[in-house]
């Protein structure tokens, strides 16, 4: 049976380099074969929030392009692309957290779940890591 | 007692953080205890690596046994280069903390 890791995250988007760790050990998990689950919750669950759109600079006076501003729904698409088969990666976002947000309107492949899916990824997982916020 | 490695994430600048002493203080009481602990830093917590960190923990760390890692893409992010890491530090990659964290019978923890 392959290994899998569970991450819990609760960073929102653009606030925390914790987000950017997440992604990063996400991203490494999954090229080295590793099953992923990613339990998403508090302000964690608008990282796949589909109107995440990239914007310019008008301080700098750059543009869209220019600026090249990643958003973390893209980056989340992508590693769900990358966890598409095998090694998979599910990715459960707190149902309770985006109706409390109004963040709803996720990417596609991420699921609504609750805590009891976290109990359920982290009794499944080889480990899991909980990252809080600060 | 189910002997367990454990790996402590310290992602948290010593300078701007009241419970800074919180990784080093329980690694090294498992280091006593004759546990096998790997701290990892990463983002902030990397700024404790510097070679003129005043008061960084992480060479009476190194000596008690305990592995001391850097994350690259963290150093790289604030400028700080091999060359200016304190004695005892190893730089180290996303991949590397994935195969601690994976390894069985590890208990991970982040700060």
């Amino acid at each position: 049976m392959p290994d899998t890791l569970t991450l819990a995250i609760m960073d929102a988007p653009y606030e925390a380099a914790a987000s950017t760790t997440a992604l990063r050990i996400i991203a490494a998990a999954l090229r080295q074969g590793i099953n992923v689950n990613v339990f998403a919750y508090e302000g964690a669950v608008s990282l796949t929030m589909k109107d995440q759109a990239p914007h310019a600079n008008p301080v700098k006076g750059t543009t869209v392009e220019e600026e090249d501003h990643p958003t973390t729904k893209d980056l989340v698409a992508a590693l769900v692309e990358l966890g598409s088969s095998a090694p998979s990666l599910t990715w459960v976002n707190c149902g309770l957290c985006a109706d409390e947000r109004g963040a709803r309107n996720w990417i596609d492949g991420v699921k609504r779940g609750s805590p009891a899916d976290l109990l359920e990824m982290a009794a499944q997982a080889t480990t899991t890591l909980v990252i809080p916020t600060k | 007692m189910t002997q367990s490695d454990y790996v402590l994430i310290e992602s948290r600048d010593p300078f701007d953080s009241a419970d800074s002493r919180f990784v080093p203080e329980t690694a090294t009481a498992l280091r006593v205890r004759g546990r096998a602990v790997t701290v990892y830093l990463v983002q902030n917590g990397v700024l404790a690596s510097r070679a003129g960190a005043r008061g960084s923990e992480l060479p009476r760390l190194a000596q008690a046994g305990v592995t001391v890692l850097a994350d690259d893409f963290s150093l790289r992010e604030r400028g700080i280069e091999a060359g200016e890491m304190v004695s005892g530090v190893r730089e180290a990659s996303i991949d590397a903390l994935v195969d601690l964290i994976m390894r069985p019978g590890t208990k991970t923890m982040w700060h």
